[in-house]
């Protein structure tokens, strides 16, 4: 809370509406539960609205009931004529005046925070990422840290983090509503900007918000945010990862084996230049598979073996490898575990 | 109703008279039926989308068939049901209103609606012919552009077609209230609901041809190979926002003005008052129009234009709500001091304030950019437009056609079958949408084919659901009053509601030449004058003498035609140029249609001053 918006939320009609409006929802998926500077930001001038909307709905329904009840035609009157009026310059006035007056009062925080919600990176030193989306995923590249991801983005409490959007396919939009709002992620060269600064730890639900076909309702993705500390440590974790590295079992080795001759044509490990499937670096790590399913081995060999049932529309080609085979290429995602600081660190 | 016509003349004739009129009244009669039919299939598509959603992780119907129904369900709603609905309307009423014989092209009239039918059954010939269109209704590029099937060219075909008809209706009713006035109607003697119309009417001028550009280019980037929309070759997608937004936003209004002029009417009706603030309603409405073009890009504010672009379209939508709640208030004011009678069209009307003001409300909050971040593609933004959309235009043809059943088919619906489609409507309806506002701000996108678990949104989506049952039993309680009142109620007197325009001065329906001897106006309420001066009919403006009348003419019908048939062929020839034949066969139809129209005089006929006086109008 911020300057003058800060007395805002003093007064009382708005601090219980807030309290209402605040009941709504689940934590880490609402916009109604703000954890983040855009969000805050937002939830304020949404309550401020909601407040002035709810003065004019009283007033409006005030002289609704009035007229309702007191003019109803009573036994007797059907003959009656009421006198024709024509109207009346004065009451124009007000009703012209007043409202100005109140879009005013709205118009000045709204313009307010979309200038600063636009604002851009002007330093080296920020944490800058490239969010590129397609159908049905998210892909992650963090600018100076040469760090490639998907589906699950870090970032450290209480920073500003910037990111850049674009698009491979078609339109997109990216929206985690308890930290920030939303932008639409464009193919071609309209790139967007936005940026992310949440002021809690935890783990929050990331959503498509633009029609983009089948699977547009499952393209969800997780905001991982962690403290500044353990966000040092995942970056210098994911630097080190060596996508060479050999599995402990030997299950795993095999799938090793089999992920490289079946998958790798399009699933990047490591910080190779991205492929047209998700990066895989810390899959083992992730809150979710293909940012929907719980991470447990059936759904991995499930999601390999059919994908398109699970996610329809998606590019990943179905029957690839075998079950037993997609049972070993599981065994071998599951132990891809770079980092210390995963989802669960977060909570 | 027209079904004792039928019986006399036998349904052969009785077709062939449809087919062919250029009758502004029985036209209106064609856009109800087509219009109200496609109204029921975009009601079935929505319950099929409620059902869908009625409870986490549903599999009732797939993913792909999900984004069918969606934007079928918008496209179908918007353009072949709220438009054909209002033209429906338009078309019974505004001759009536001004005093005039038909509108200004008769047979303009019928190729407009022909264009609206055929441009209606190509796209809904999709669901069996591969797939219907899968982009949503906005049909954002490249999602359009690449979309697999040929439902999305359906969709381009379609909207061309039957977009062309309603840019001539709307020119129609342009020249129609610009020239054809009876004596002594001056522009500021209109009724509200005829001022409403000329607005819209010039919105639909300037509007329509956005979107027929729009259509253009993406029916040439998916049938011969250009690149508009394609990035890899240089293209943009965000120009296909814009000029679908630049035509979509006044459309929202050209919906919208129409039921503001019904609404007019039916509260200054059963207030028994003159409208309050005539003036500031017709200011109002023609600034209403001017803004709507202003704002287009408020539809946008998530797709990165800017601060500077985002602020300037924040404050010229908030602008809006200006001369939106002088109408609200004058409507108000109309009914303070009047006697107001409860009838089935006061009650919708009624009905619609609170609603509308809910939804113009949350109108204000997403004209607040920067929030707007937060609603964008929710389902606050489905609530909001559904509570205008439906709380508004639906309530107002509601209301429209209760008020206006007697003149176009002579009988008044039944009263208590009203109130009882109603109610179940109107609970239903906020059921339906009040809880969306609140399941959008805890994190329910819109168009998601399921929700998951353990978002908080079981129970809202659950509501909503059950109230979408609601407002279809009001849909068929409706549907039952029309048949009954068909069957059982008596013909309807001349002014069965104490009318105060001109429409109410003639026979319920009119005669087909609608005015025996044109009327002349001397005020605002043309008809209330003559009665509060104990006069029983409006004085004539001119002698009696002969009249005028159009043939009527199968031309606009097979001109329609042959666009049809070349649609097909514009959407297969891409799979095999043999395809290319039905456009030469169909555009061959149309184009010698349009010979023979011109080359062949018809010159119409005359009523002979004997027969008017004999048979008292009926000849």
């Amino acid at each position: 809370m911020k300057g003058w918006m800060g007395k805002f939320r003093a007064l009382f009609l708005l601090g219980s509406l807030s309290l209402i409006l605040s009941g709504c929802g689940v934590d880490k998926v609402s916009a109604l539960k703000p954890e983040g500077y855009g969000a805050e930001l937002l939830y304020d001038l949404m309550i401020l609205s909601i407040a002035i909307m709810i003065f004019v709905f009283i007033v409006v329904m005030a002289i609704y009931t009035f007229v309702l009840i007191r003019y109803r035609q009573k036994k007797g009157q059907e003959d009656y004529i009421p006198k024709q009026t024509e109207g009346n310059k004065m009451l124009e006035i007000i009703w012209t005046v007043i409202p100005i007056i109140l879009l005013l009062v709205l118009a000045v925080p709204t313009v307010t925070a979309v200038f600063d919600l636009a604002e851009e990176s002007s330093d080296e030193a920020d944490i800058r990422i490239d969010v590129t989306s397609a159908q049905f995923w998210w892909q992650f590249d963090y600018a100076g840290e040469e760090i490639s991801t998907s589906q699950d983005l870090y970032i450290p409490k209480g920073e500003r983090v910037y990111l850049t959007m674009k698009s491979a396919d078609v339109i997109h939009s990216f929206w985690v509503p308890s930290i920030a709002g939303k932008i639409d992620t464009n193919p071609g060269d309209n790139e967007n900007t936005m940026y992310l600064e949440a002021t809690e730890e935890g783990v929050y639900w990331g959503q498509c918000t633009e029609l983009c076909g089948p699977s547009h309702s499952l393209m969800d993705f997780r905001v991982v945010v962690v403290s500044p500390e353990e966000y040092e440590q995942w970056v210098s974790d994911m630097q080190n990862a060596d996508p060479e590295a050999e599995p402990e079992t030997e299950v795993a080795q095999e799938g090793k084996e089999i992920f490289e001759n079946n998958c790798l044509s399009c699933h990047a490990i490591g910080s190779q230049p991205k492929g047209v499937g998700p990066n895989l670096t810390n899959f083992g790590d992730r809150a979710k598979v293909a940012g929907i399913l719980e991470p447990t081995k059936e759904n991995i060999v499930n999601w390999i073996l059919h994908p398109n049932e699970i996610k329809p529309g998606n590019t990943m080609p179905p029957n690839l490898v075998n079950e037993e085979e997609a049972g070993k290429v599981a065994e071998y995602l599951m132990q891809l575990k770079p980092s210390e600081v995963t989802p669960e660190s977060a909570q | 109703m027209s079904t004792a016509v039928a019986q006399k003349k036998g349904f052969g004739a009785f077709m062939w008279d449809y087919l062919t009129t250029v009758d502004h009244k029985k036209i209106a009669h064609l856009y109800l039926v087509a219009g109200g039919l496609f109204f029921l299939l975009g009601g079935l598509e929505a319950m099929i989308i409620r059902i869908q959603l009625i409870k986490p992780d549903n599999e009732f119907i797939s993913a792909g068939l999900y984004n069918e129904m969606i934007t079928m369900h918008g496209t179908t709603m918007i353009f072949l049901a709220a438009m054909p609905l209002l033209f429906a309307l338009m078309n019974a009423v505004v001759p009536l209103q001004i005093g005039a014989r038909d509108v200004a092209f008769p047979f303009l009239n019928s190729l407009g609606f022909w264009l609206f039918f055929f441009g209606g059954l190509i796209l809904n010939f999709s669901w069996f012919m591969g797939g219907a269109p899968d982009a949503g209704w906005t049909a954002y590029a490249p999602l359009s552009t690449t979309s697999p099937t040929h439902g999305v060219d359906f969709y381009v075909m379609g909207l061309q077609i039957s977009g062309a008809g309603t840019l001539i209706g709307g020119i129609n009713f342009l020249v129609t209230i610009v020239n054809m006035r009876a004596p002594g109607m001056s522009y500021m003697r209109m009724p509200l609901f005829t001022w409403t119309v000329f607005v819209t009417s010039t919105l639909i001028l300037f509007a329509f041809p956005a979107l027929t550009v729009g259509l253009f280019l993406m029916m040439f980037d998916r049938m011969f190979g250009s690149v508009f929309f394609d990035v890899a070759s240089g293209g943009n997608v965000i120009i296909w926002e814009h000029l679908f937004w630049i035509f979509g936003h006044p459309e929202v209004y050209i919906l919208i003005l129409p039921v503001f002029g019904v609404f007019s009417e039916v509260f200054s009706t059963f207030s028994k008052k003159r409208l309050f603030g005539y003036s500031a309603m017709v200011f109002a409405t023609v600034l209403i129009g001017f803004l709507g073009f202003m704002v287009w890009a408020h539809h946008m504010f998530t797709t990165g234009m800017g601060p500077v672009a985002n602020s300037i379209f924040a404050v010229t939508t908030m602008a809006i709500a200006v001369p939106t709640g002088i109408k609200i208030f004058n409507w108000l004011f109309t009914m303070w001091g009047g006697t107001i009678r409860m009838t089935t069209a006061m009650l919708w009307s009624v009905a619609f304030i609170p609603t509308f003001t809910i939804g113009g409300m949350t109108g204000v909050m997403l004209a607040a950019a920067a929030a707007d971040y937060q609603y964008h593609d929710t389902y606050f933004v489905v609530a909001h437009f559904h509570y205008v959309i439906v709380g508004g235009v639906v309530f107002g043809i509601f209301a429209a056609l209760h008020y206006w059943w007697p003149k176009m088919f002579g009988k008044v619906l039944n009263e208590k079958l009203g109130k009882w489609a109603f109610w179940p409507f109107f609970i239903g309806f906020h059921l339906t949408f009040f809880i969306q506002h609140f399941l959008g701000l805890m994190g329910m996108p819109r168009r998601y084919w399921k929700f998951l678990d353990g978002q908080g949104l079981d129970t809202g989506n659950l509501i909503s659901t059950i109230g979408a049952f609601f407002m279809a039993l009001g849909v068929i309680i409706f549907l039952w009053n029309v048949i009954y009142t068909a069957m059982k109620e008596p013909k309807a007197s001349a002014d069965p509601f104490d009318g105060r325009t001109l429409e109410w001065s003639i026979p319920s329906p009119p005669p087909f030449y609608n005015f025996k001897q044109t009327p002349l106006v001397r005020g605002l309420d043309a008809l209330w004058i003559e009665k509060s001066e104990g006069k029983k009919a409006m004085t004539p403006a001119e002698p009696l003498g002969d009249i005028h009348m159009p043939y009527g003419s199968i031309i606009p019908f097979v001109m329609s035609f042959g666009l049809f048939i070349a649609g097909f062929g514009f959407i297969y020839q891409v799979d095999n140029p043999v395809w290319l034949s039905l456009v030469f066969i169909g555009m061959g139809i149309t184009l010698g249609s349009m010979f023979v129209r011109s080359v062949k005089d018809d010159l119409g006929y005359h009523i002979h001053k004997e027969d008017l006086e004999k048979g008292d109008g009926q000849v």
